[in-house]
């Protein structure tokens, strides 16, 4: 069982800086991609909007109350997506999803950038949830999924 | 012939509580999370298991352990004679009327299911209506709306005020002549409002209608005597009531329970079977089909023993002073607003703070080793009522103190530390 008695792995002052100005709040005028998320396990919703054009995410936004780590992981992601492909979105995406999982190391894995502020929540497996919902709600906007998707 | 042990009193049953022997008697609030000394307030999830509990457990399995009802050899006997034993501490614990009027479930979600599937089925109709109240926990609303679905009856809820108090009036108008069943909660888990389950009782009796309490979170915490509150069902689980997971009680009037049809059928159910015709068991064996949770129900025994040995009205004077103390140091903190006031409230205290979710305040007070719940509560439309996702609960046990309650408030500063 991990110490858990130092909390500065996991707040981390870039996470705190997204939490207080989360940035790309509010869904994207004009958005042609949307999709609800929500997180059973505590009543969470995130929304997330995107505009694509040419295959390239050139707005994304989103809406939801949550805890720090879910409002600063939705914040992140909408910068780490702007602008890019939405197959490069994907991978990050994944890559994302293996910093939250992976107990290894990290060695060989991409460049997150300011997204690896989140590798603290490894060691609380309860918030993997409140990281990731965003991300499961980016993708399922990406896929135009008309249902809300959930962590579960 | 070694017979189950007799726990004895855990101390004299009158005078203010020793705390600090009763906290001997929990060996797991002995540990350390994170460095500190465990100071866990989330009794109403779980209540941590006294060593007598967790004694009839290994005692259970290491000398008693055979089939019940069963076997003509001496081991059956003596599994038969816990099994039974506890039927009749769990009748006098709520004051029963009959031992056959208890009956062992899995918890209090099962009771309710069962109750709404047998009784409910039987009796509930198209435009019947059933009423629960707006503090229900999930377990008490989602059986309810599958029978109502299934029958085409309606649910109706009676509505709450800001406080957390049922609005009575209210209730008097939903009562009529198509109010089949009224199922409610006792002491509501996710805000701590104590409901007047008698008087409501007998509002609905007044329109013929039968009453289930919820006393999941009761049992643990108020002096229960079923005979008094007239309801025709009440339900509680063993985990909360410092005993094992796994095991809780359905009481119910002998006479609504014999005229009830199976919930769950095979063996120990049955009189006697052929393939054209099975007669059922007798009450209580009609609804305790298959091979019981027999260990469970020797640590409920246990769990039933310690409480009374305790005293069920000095855990209550306890933990109102615990309620008490706790609403005083955190209506201190500028930036905490506890959710609900209700006119009578016990075991526990919900709040928020100003500006930090529920899940950031667990994981800061995880991190000092006060264990609290952060969530929903399983009471999603209650958050709603308040317009809030989550609360932070802090909820208590026998063995809570107030220097506890000092590091609860000592957390929550911290939190603004974290956040500020």
């Amino acid at each position: 069982m991990p110490d858990r008695s130092d909390l500065s792995d996991l707040y981390q002052e870039i996470i705190m800086d997204h939490r207080r100005s989360p940035r790309n709040q509010g869904l994207p005028a004009g958005h042609d991609h949307y999709a609800d998320g929500f997180n059973p396990f505590c009543g969470d919703k995130v929304s997330v909007g995107l505009k694509v054009e040419d295959g390239v995410i050139v707005d994304v936004g989103f809406e939801g109350e949550g805890c720090a780590i879910s409002i600063a992981s939705a914040s992140l992601m909408t910068e780490s997506v702007m602008g890019r492909p939405v197959g490069e979105a994907v991978k990050i995406f994944d890559a994302f999803r293996g910093l939250l999982t992976d107990t290894g190391n990290g060695a060989g894995s991409d460049d997150l950038g300011d997204l690896e502020a989140l590798a603290g929540v490894k060691a609380y497996p309860t918030r993997i949830k409140c990281a990731i919902l965003s991300w499961h709600t980016l993708k399922a906007a990406i896929d135009r999924k008309a249902e809300p998707v959930s962590t579960e | 012939m070694t017979t189950p042990t007799a726990h004895p009193a855990p101390q004299a049953n009158s005078g203010p509580l020793d705390i600090a022997a009763i906290r001997g008697q929990f060996p797991i609030l002995d540990i350390e999370i994170n460095g500190k000394p465990l100071i866990y307030l989330d009794s109403a999830a779980t209540s941590q298991k006294p060593q007598a509990v967790i004694d009839s457990l290994v005692e259970y399995y290491s000398s008693f352990n055979a089939n019940v009802h069963r076997g003509v050899h001496t081991l059956s006997q003596q599994a038969t004679d816990i099994y039974e034993d506890t039927r009749v501490k769990a009748q006098a614990f709520i004051n029963a009327r009959d031992a056959r009027e208890i009956i062992y479930v899995r918890g209090t979600t099962e009771a309710i299911n069962l109750v709404a599937s047998s009784y409910g089925r039987a009796n509930v109709g198209d435009g019947d209506d059933v009423i629960i109240t707006a503090m229900e926990h999930h377990s008490n609303i989602v059986p309810w709306q599958i029978l109502c679905d299934e029958r085409g009856a309606n649910l109706k809820v009676i509505p709450m005020n800001d406080d957390g108090d049922l609005l009575m009036d209210e209730f008097e108008k939903l009562l009529g002549p198509r109010t089949k069943f009224v199922s409610v909660v006792h002491q509501a888990n996710s805000i701590g409002t104590v409901n007047p389950v008698k008087q409501i009782v007998e509002m609905a009796h007044a329109h013929g209608a039968v009453v289930l309490v919820d006393g999941a979170q009761s049992a643990p915490h108020i002096p229960v005597d079923v005979q008094d509150l007239d309801c025709d069902f009440y339900a509680f689980s063993g985990h909360k009531l410092y005993g094992p997971t796994g095991i809780g009680v359905l009481y119910g009037k002998y006479d609504l329970l014999n005229a009830m049809p199976p919930y769950q059928s095979g063996g120990e159910m049955i009189a006697s079977v052929t393939f054209e015709k099975t007669i059922y068991a007798d009450l209580p064996a009609k609804f305790e089909a298959g091979t019981p949770h027999i260990a469970g129900v020797a640590g409920l025994g246990a769990a039933i023993d310690w409480v009374q040995g305790v005293g069920i009205e000095r855990i209550a004077e306890h933990e109102h002073r615990l309620v008490e103390y706790g609403l005083q140091r955190l209506n201190e903190i500028d930036g905490v607003k506890i959710i609900g006031n209700p006119k009578r409230r016990a075991g526990l205290i919900s709040f928020i703070v100003d500006g930090v979710h529920p899940h950031d305040v667990g994981t800061v007070l995880d991190s000092q080793g006060i264990a609290i719940r952060a969530g929903h509560h399983c009471a999603q439309p209650v958050m709603a009522h308040f317009g809030i996702p989550a609360t932070v609960r802090a909820s208590f046990g026998v063995y809570n103190t107030t220097d506890e309650i000092d590091r609860l408030y000592e957390g929550v500063q911290q939190v603004f530390e974290v956040f500020g």
